[in-house]
């Protein structure tokens, strides 16, 4: 069980360098399922793969609203994500309390980052065992950071974590230099291939398994403005289940593939495509690690 | 003994006697409110003028709050109070919407208004609050306040300086007090006046208490609150209302998709 | 509240009699001093050394403010040469009354929290406070304090240009946690004396919805010196000796102190001002 006799506490270095417990923690991240951030000029979005722990269970939810201009995507523990997310909240609140203004960004990451260091060098604690992509708005335009339960917090034109992300980091460190200047459903379009990338071979992306949170202007096109108010002021939004539908028949066409996607993804087919998630989703049975990334610096 | 019994009826005086420079945290601001339930939307009212004793401190400082898409706030008496209580009362409902994922309905902001008032029973916000809406069974609705958290349901209520000038008023034409019906005609029943003549009482109200209290004037707000999907042709477009008077559509707060919230305005005299 | 700078901050009693001669703190009696040793507890304070007045004009290009160099102490004018106008960040500026203790200390608070902004910006490159927002923390603060029934004895105005909105700033906050907004505001004294002329004058060129062309530089200077002049002829807590503070989108400026010209002969034929007659 135990990697060395350096991890039972995570305030000692092990003589290669290393924090054990935090490397592990690093682990628990990676054990989630995958999330993806890009960001344009306009608008920063967040997709992400959800996972039902069964049959029986509703998909667990990956997306979480901050303030109007904050929302995250989660991989790991989706309790200390609560816990990290209300304490974000906090923060906005008091923000907006205090000095009438929504909190900058950065400052908000920068807070449960310094939060996870102390976690990181107090004896008797663990890291948080979650990870997250952060997208805001502030008077300095769109932004993307990744936290990591390390305690720190980095700034991205694009971004991925969680299981098998690196295959989708492959795709977006080929395509992020038209990022920059890409409208809102091309970066879409962009996410979501990046997300294709993270799948096992014989999974798609459906309605069920798909969701995008974007900030920033609203756009017709890409959304059912109708439905949302926080769309109709560029607010943070979550798109999912019926809402995406359009959105991933556009993405379909623009590969050439089938609009409809696989067939397996059609309803009849629905419960074959869930019982091969939902082995993935237990935490007990975690899928190989794959080609994951090393996220410690 | 004598000088005895003197003394400690000094000393009573001393200690019962309130210390005149101790500091008040408390003024009043003047200004009135007002509100008038109507049988699928809700008028919400109140002056612009901020006033302390005989100077105009601002002839604008909002009285009246858009709280949801089916909530509107009117706070009367001590601004500072007024303003940090709403204050408050927006951050409730920011937490609640973060935990059920939908705007907070009419009768639990009502309630949850009571307990933040309540919760302060011994250091009262001196605010008088209108809260006026929609329920969730579409009907229109007023809750009144007094600082303390004491609440009721009413048809219509009238707060502030000019409180003893209109609430007479208001029961006369909203509750019919002191009308008798002609013979054979219809009965009154409160609580069903089309929208144009709860405006037009709103307006008056308004006019008359500027005429005959100084603490109030300087413009008018009035919120206009609709069931969802009722027609709103009664107030928006050419000739709908008085001159001098203008109406907006205030921008939904949640999804949009439900009641509407429009923005009645209008110059009181200014003197 | 009790605008006389003698009674400065103090309640108001219904029908308290305006006593115009007062010169607090020496002639006024202290209630505190004669209580007896059972008396009740209390967070009593006064203000000891004050300001008076301050005035606030929005103009075409920004916001204008001006107040004395005079701290008080009762009616003993004790310190002649005090600034009471005071830049906070580039764009940004208060003009404060009431004790000045208390404003040493709001100067030093404020002066902390711009720094550590300034700090945090050097990170996020995310621009400093806007004016509103510093008002908006002003507000929290006098409220918060007197919400502890420990005022702080002050009524400010926070002048200033929104550089992202590009629009002039100015408002008002109390001891009380009282906050408003007008283009022309004064505090104290001025609310009586200086606030009918800037009004007047305000609205005679921007109409009573202010909708209309705004002041000049140039008159609103002109302005604010002919009310310094007044208040310095009607309100003896004050002095003939002040600043006024502009805020553009080129930044806060605050004038060399200066004085308004005065006549006082006619005082020489005023029965008991002049040379005794009779």
């Amino acid at each position: 069980m135990f990697r060395n006799s350096y991890d039972s506490d995570n305030t000692t270095f092990s003589p290669q360098g290393k924090l054990h417990q935090v490397e592990y923690a690093l682990e628990a991240v990676k054990q989630g399922s995958a999330a993806i951030g890009l960001r344009s000029a306009t608008h920063a979005v967040l997709l992400t793969l959800k996972r039902s722990t069964g049959e029986l269970a509703t998909y667990q939810k990956k997306l979480i609203r901050i303030d109007d201009h904050v929302g995250v995507a989660i991989a790991g523990l989706t309790s200390d994500a609560r816990v990290l997310s209300n304490f974000m909240r906090q923060q906005a609140m008091s923000s907006k309390m205090l000095y009438n203004r929504p909190i900058p960004v950065a400052r908000v990451v920068q807070g449960i980052a310094d939060r996870a260091q102390t976690n990181t060098q107090q004896y008797g604690r663990r890291p948080y065992g979650v990870g997250f992509l952060v997208i805001g708005r502030d008077e300095t335009g769109p932004h993307l950071y990744e936290f990591s339960p390390s305690g720190t917090a980095f700034e991205y034109y694009a971004h991925s974590i969680g299981a098998r992300s690196q295959s989708a980091k492959t795709y977006l460190e080929k395509n992020f230099e038209s990022f920059e200047s890409a409208d809102l459903a091309t970066l879409i379009q962009h996410g979501l291939s990046a997300l294709h990338d993270t799948l096992q071979q014989d999974k798609h992306l459906s309605t069920s398994n798909t969701s995008i949170a974007i900030i920033g202007p609203p756009s017709d096109e890409v959304e059912n403005l109708a439905s949302s108010g926080a769309a109709k002021r560029g607010n943070f939004r979550v798109w999912e289940n019926d809402d995406v539908d359009g959105l991933l028949r556009a993405w379909r066409r623009s590969r050439g593939e089938p609009e409809d996607g696989p067939k397996e993804d059609e309803p009849a087919a629905e419960p074959s495509a869930e019982q091969a998630q939902s082995a993935e989703g237990s935490e007990q049975a975690p899928e190989a690690p794959g080609e994951d990334v090393v996220m410690s610096e | 003994m004598a000088m005895h019994a003197e003394r400690s009826a000094a000393l009573h005086e001393l200690t019962s006697a309130p210390i005149q420079h101790a500091f008040n945290p408390y003024e009043d601001n003047g200004g009135t409110i007002l509100a008038i339930a109507g049988k699928d939307f809700s008028v919400i009212a109140g002056d612009t003028r901020q006033s302390q004793g005989y100077s105009i401190q601002t002839r604008y400082a909002r009285k009246v709050w858009q709280l949801t898409d089916r909530a509107v706030l009117a706070t009367n008496g001590f601004a500072a109070d007024g303003n940090n209580f709403v204050k408050k009362v927006k951050q409730r409902l920011e937490w609640y919407e973060h935990a059920h994922h939908k705007q907070m309905p009419l009768k639990s902001i009502a309630r949850m208004i009571q307990t933040i008032l309540y919760g302060k029973r011994f250091f009262p916000y001196y605010v008088y609050n209108i809260l006026g809406g929609i329920e969730e069974d579409g009907t229109g609705a007023v809750y009144s306040y007094d600082p303390v958290g004491t609440y009721e349901r009413e048809s219509c209520r009238a707060a502030g300086a000019a409180q003893s000038i209109l609430q007479p008023f208001l029961d006369n034409q909203i509750y019919f007090k002191n009308q008798t019906p002609e013979p054979g005609a219809e009965p009154f029943i409160p609580g069903n006046l089309p929208l144009s003549t709860v405006l037009a009482l709103v307006v008056d109200s308004f006019t008359s208490a500027t005429e005959r209290h100084i603490e109030v004037g300087d413009g008018l707000e009035v919120y206009v609150v609709m069931k969802k999907g009722r027609p709103t042709d009664d107030l928006v477009g050419e000739g709908k209302l008085a001159p001098g008077m203008a109406v907006e559509e205030l921008d939904a707060l949640g999804e949009g998709d439900g009641e509407k919230t429009f923005l009645v305005t209008r110059s009181l005299k200014r003197d | 509240m009790n605008q006389h700078p003698a009674m400065w901050g103090h309640p108001m009693t219904p029908h308290q009699a305006f006593n115009a001669h007062t010169a607090f703190p020496l002639a006024t009696p202290n209630p505190m001093r004669n209580q007896h040793a059972s008396s009740p507890v209390s967070h009593t304070q006064q203000p000891l050394v004050t300001g008076t007045s301050v005035l606030g004009l929005k103009y075409k290009d920004g916001v204008m403010l001006a107040a004395d160099n005079l701290a008080s102490y009762g009616s003993l004018a004790r310190f002649r040469d005090i600034q009471r106008l005071h830049p906070l960040g580039n764009h940004t500026c208060l003009a404060v009354s009431g004790d000045m203790s208390d404003y040493q200390y709001l100067k030093k608070e404020l002066d902390g929290l711009l720094r550590e902004e300034e700090a945090l910006s050097l990170s996020d490159s995310h621009p400093a406070l806007h004016p509103s927002q510093i008002y908006a923390f002003l507000a929290n603060l006098f409220y918060a304090r007197r919400s502890k029934v420990n005022p702080i004895w002050n009524a400010i105005l926070v002048g200033g240009w929104d550089a992202t909105k590009e629009e002039s700033f100015l408002g008002y906050v109390d001891l009380l946690g009282t906050t408003y907004s007008s283009p022309t505001l004064a505090t104290g004294f001025g609310s009586h004396i200086a606030q009918p002329l800037l009004r007047e004058a305000f609205e005679k060129k921007a109409g009573i919805d202010g909708k209309g062309e705004l002041l000049t530089a140039e008159e609103a200077e002109a302005l604010l010196n002919e009310c310094m002049k007044v208040l310095f002829y009607r309100d003896a807590r004050s002095l003939n000796k002040y600043q006024i503070a502009t805020v553009t989108k080129e930044g806060v400026q605050i004038s060399e102190s200066k004085s308004a010209e005065t006549q006082w002969g006619f005082a020489e034929a005023l029965r008991g001002y002049g040379a005794q007659q009779q």
